[in-house]
């Protein structure tokens, strides 16, 4: 119900922009509900986000929020919980912001280990400009960018999250819904870079162009074709959905604290 | 109380943000401004500040920008190609009025240029380098001195109009060693919180002084940034009077204060026949060649824009019936704002593009062919 959560949002910002059918909203509300679960304090959160279908999240919600430049959002974040880390920072992104043109940001962020917790919000396509191919537009799968089949292969963000020292990740979709507000739970306790992958989907941008006929057709995908991590080797298709990885690492803001400790004991 | 000091241009710039009670810096290494990065890297924390080496130059804008929300004055410090490469953010910076200095200390360009170079070729891209109709207040020191001291007048400009102030340097100024006084006591300016409750806070207010009250992340005003344009209450519109009305209070808050903001010097004017405009390291020659002219008798005198953004041509105004030399070390950028006082008659140029700094003899050649 709405009003169990109403709390956490800016109503007089709605209605929001999102086509019906769209993924985003799905995810959004697993956000606030890990919130609400997690018992955060509002006034102590802040949730940045990028450019794009998803960035428009953080307009809707009653945090501290910040809806930057595209692909940035993981470096203004990062800026945030560097100077701050008291905050407890949620990062918001597409396919661009992360895989593309925020790429760098996404590697480094996850190398430093800084305590962020970032959403990836993949909908395999570039929504707000009209359904382009971006770098998590499956092979073969048509966009007005790829007209005739997308040639390229999509990135494996959580395999790159991994390789460059993230410390835990995570894979949920929006029919698997309750398992993202557990993993972004998760995430937000991890000390550390944390990412939740969530599959989502865009009906009339992606949708409409790979024979799925309603938005319901391409959640049944999702229910069809995520696979428990641990349960099996996935086919053709399918992915892992759960917890993907977890690791142990320094973190960057309390090995910051650490040194300017250090250095006010006169040990340089 | 004050220390005097040997010290470089970039030097000193670290020293007068620390002044201003800089507590965040986001940088990428780039000649010849790396200086400024080292320094911070290794005297922020021992104030309780934070360094951070960002993965590119555009990371370090956005670092800086985030830091900022959360109350910390925050600094930059790029060079050509860097400057470049923050332009977006800097935007961002401008239009979601988040207070935060950026130093560039400018090098030979285009592209990849001479990096060890001196220009002054950055003119325009501070002003005009981010995509949109935006204020700027930029600031041209020619000394150390002013390489501490207007970096905290930089970061005082920052927090009292909330915007992004840079600090347009120069190779020459910026590795140039020389005496600098450390000023204590230098007045320091902290933005204006708000003194309303939450509940009642308007976070891009309208308000007659043009510059909204800020809160910081973190301190229970909870409200909206966001790089669209946004209505008083921090949200996106699309409706044009609402845009209408907050471009106009954005592109015209620097208006009131101009009197304030406007910096410049004078020297030897009152009898002058030739003013010589020059800004920066240009400076340096030009008052020793303003010097040799007058032992010949040639009356010349000099202005100095020390806030080269807005342009002080209220005050250039008031020089009218004489004849102007502006010297730069670029193809001519700020000579053109000259000439829209003045039209381009009495106007004379000297550029220099080479990486070579201005001799006090050009300028002395210049000014003997001009007054001839």
């Amino acid at each position: 119900m709405f009003s169990e959560i109403s709390e956490y949002f800016r109503t007089e910002a709605l209605p929001h922009i999102w086509c019906p059918g769209c993924g985003i909203g799905t995810v959004m509300q697993a956000l606030v509900r890990a919130i609400k679960t997690l018992q955060l304090d509002q006034n102590n959160v802040v949730v940045v986000s990028g450019i794009g279908c998803s960035s428009r999240m953080t307009g809707y919600l009653d945090f501290n929020t910040l809806h930057t430049t595209h692909g940035r959002a993981l470096a203004f974040a990062t800026g945030i919980k560097a100077a701050k880390p008291e905050l407890d920072v949620f990062v918001v992104m597409g396919d661009g912001d992360a895989a593309a043109i925020g790429g760098n940001h996404f590697i480094h962020a996850a190398r430093r280990n800084i305590d962020l917790t970032a959403i990836v919000i993949n909908n395999s396509i570039y929504g707000m400009t009209g359904g382009q191919s971006s770098p998590l537009t499956p092979h073969d799968k048509r966009a007005t960018t790829s007209p005739y089949g997308n040639l390229e292969r999509p990135l494996q963000l959580l395999a790159v999250a991994q390789a460059a020292g993230a410390t835990y990740g995570a894979r949920a979709t929006t029919y698997h819904n309750q398992l993202l507000t557990k993993v972004i739970i998760d995430a937000y306790n991890n000390p550390g870079f944390s990412l939740v992958e969530a599959v989502s989907q865009c009906p009339v941008s992606y949708g409409r162009r790979n024979k799925f006929k309603t938005p319901a057709d391409m959640l049944r995908w999702q229910k069809e074709h995520g696979v428990m991590k641990g349960h099996k080797e996935i086919g053709d298709e399918e992915f892992f959905i759960g917890e993907i990885f977890r690791a142990q690492a320094p973190e960057y803001t309390r090995e910051y604290e650490k040194l300017r400790q250090r250095l006010q004991r006169g040990q340089r | 109380m004050s220390e005097a000091r040997l010290m470089q241009g970039n030097e000193a710039c670290a020293e007068g943000a620390l002044a201003a009670g800089v507590r965040f810096f986001a940088g990428y290494p780039i000649t010849p401004s790396t200086e400024i990065a080292e320094i911070m890297a290794e005297k922020l924390p021992l104030v309780g500040g934070t360094f951070i080496q960002m993965e590119d130059e555009i990371g370090s804008m956005a670092a800086v920008i985030g830091a900022s929300l959360t109350g910390a004055k925050a600094l930059t410090a790029t060079s050509g190609p860097g400057f470049s490469l923050k332009q977006e953010n800097i935007g961002f910076a401008i239009a979601t009025e988040v207070p935060c200095v950026v130093v560039d200390v400018q090098r030979a360009g285009p592209s990849t240029g001479l990096p060890t170079s001196p220009a002054q070729a950055d003119v325009m891209q501070a002003r005009w380098g981010t995509h949109g109709d935006h204020p700027a207040i930029v600031l041209s020191p020619s000394s150390v001195q002013e390489c501490y001291e207007l970096t905290v007048q930089a970061f005082n400009f920052a927090e009292e109009f909330r915007t992004a102030v840079i600090m347009l340097m120069d190779e020459v100024v910026g590795h140039l060693r020389e005496k600098v006084e450390l000023i204590e006591n230098l007045p320091i300016v902290n933005r204006k919180r708000p003194s309303v409750p939450p509940d009642r806070y308007i976070p891009y207010e309208n308000n007659e002084s043009r510059i909204p009250d800020m809160a910081n992340f973190g301190e229970g005003y909870r409200y909206h940034v966001t790089g669209l344009t946004h209505a008083e209450n921090g949200l996106p519109t699309g409706k044009p009077e609402v845009a209408g009305k907050f471009l106009a209070r954005l592109t015209s808050k620097l208006d009131l204060y101009l009197d304030r903001i406007q910096l410049w010097e004078e020297a030897e004017l009152s009898d002058a026949d030739l003013v010589a405009v020059a800004y920066g390291c240009t400076a340096r020659p030009v008052r020793e060649a303003i010097t040799a002219a007058r032992r010949e008798g040639l009356k010349v005198g000099l202005f100095r824009p020390i806030t080269i953004w807005p342009f002080p041509a209220g005050q250039i105004a008031k020089l009218g019936g004489r004849s102007f030399l502006v010297p730069e070390m670029n193809n001519g950028q700020l000579v053109g704002e000259v000439e829209r006082v003045f039209g381009p008659k009495n106007v004379h140029r000297y550029n220099r593009i080479d990486g070579e700094l201005i001799t006090p003899s050009e300028i002395l050649e210049k000014i003997r062919e001009v007054m001839a």
